[in-house]
């Protein structure tokens, strides 16, 4: 069975919650979740953000919902590390 | 609704502001139109208590259903446009996330502050009224006392006003307080 260990997820996310909030809601998901957060672009509503997320085993079904849940949109997995078993 | 939620939503919508705001400005509509009731009642002769009572528990309930009929309704119609002008900047739909919660929970939330504020501190001030007509010795004429409670609750609201916006809170409570003065002149000018 192999692990994710690093994402690099391109995201469309609204001003609200703020990039601190929505970086500590994807982090919370795991114990050694590792996040940062790189802002592209801001626009008057929405602003498109880099998500760089680390980890042991970083669970990808979990970390998209709650991408949803804070009422952004996942638009393309820019980069995936996987280690097979 | 685990309370953890209330809190997110509150933060992503910004409602916290206007919660406070909605709770200041109705309760003190909930203060003065009290005060007016029971000046009214004061400056009228003979009048029993029971009658005042419940003149003013239905004006009271009246004052929390207008709150919480007026509030939700507008609060629903601003949340959704709101809704519909994100989810039209993000080109997809937000209906699994906090912000379509927001827009459904937010309005009751508001609406029921809105409404609970005048209710809250109409029962308050006319509860001397209500110890007196149980059998309470009070140390002034109940409606008396009732009108110092409305005085001390309009006085409270101001210098909670003043805290809010960082000015001297005895400046803002007085300033309060001259308004339910004028009203009470008003009103005794009148009778």
């Amino acid at each position: 069975m192999s692990s994710v260990k690093r994402l690099v997820l391109d995201v469309l996310k609204p001003h609200q919650p703020n990039t601190l909030d929505f970086a500590r809601a994807i982090a919370s998901l795991g114990e050694d979740y590792q996040v940062d957060i790189h802002v592209l672009e801001v626009d008057e509503q929405t602003e498109t953000i880099n998500v760089l997320i680390e980890g042991h085993s970083l669970d990808f079904e979990l970390i998209s919902s709650a991408i949803n849940e804070n009422g952004a949109s996942l638009h393309s997995i820019d980069e995936v590390s996987v280690a097979g078993k | 609704m685990a309370l953890k939620q209330i809190k997110t939503l509150l933060e992503i919508s910004h409602s916290e502001e206007i919660m406070r705001r909605y709770f200041v400005v109705n309760g003190f509509d909930g203060a003065l139109t009290m005060l007016g009731l029971i000046m009214g009642f004061y400056v009228s002769d003979r009048i029993d208590l029971a009658v005042v009572i419940t003149s003013c528990l239905a004006a009271a309930l009246a004052l929390g259903m207008s709150g919480i009929s007026s509030a939700y309704i507008s609060e629903a119609a601003e949340r959704r446009r709101t809704l519909m002008e994100l989810e039209k900047a993000m080109v997809t739909s937000l209906d699994e996330s906090h912000h379509a919660r927001a827009a459904t929970w937010i309005p009751w939330l508001v609406a029921l502050v809105n409404g609970i504020a005048p209710l809250l501190i109409a029962l308050i001030i006319i509860s001397p009224l209500w110890l007196a007509h149980n059998g309470m010795v009070l140390a002034l004429e109940p409606l008396l006392m009732s009108i110092l409670v409305a005085l001390a609750i309009i006085f409270l609201l101001g210098v909670f006003l003043g805290r809010i916006g960082g000015t001297f809170w005895l400046w803002s409570g007085l300033q309060s307080l001259a308004v339910a003065s004028a009203t009470l002149g008003l009103i005794y000018l009148i009778a």
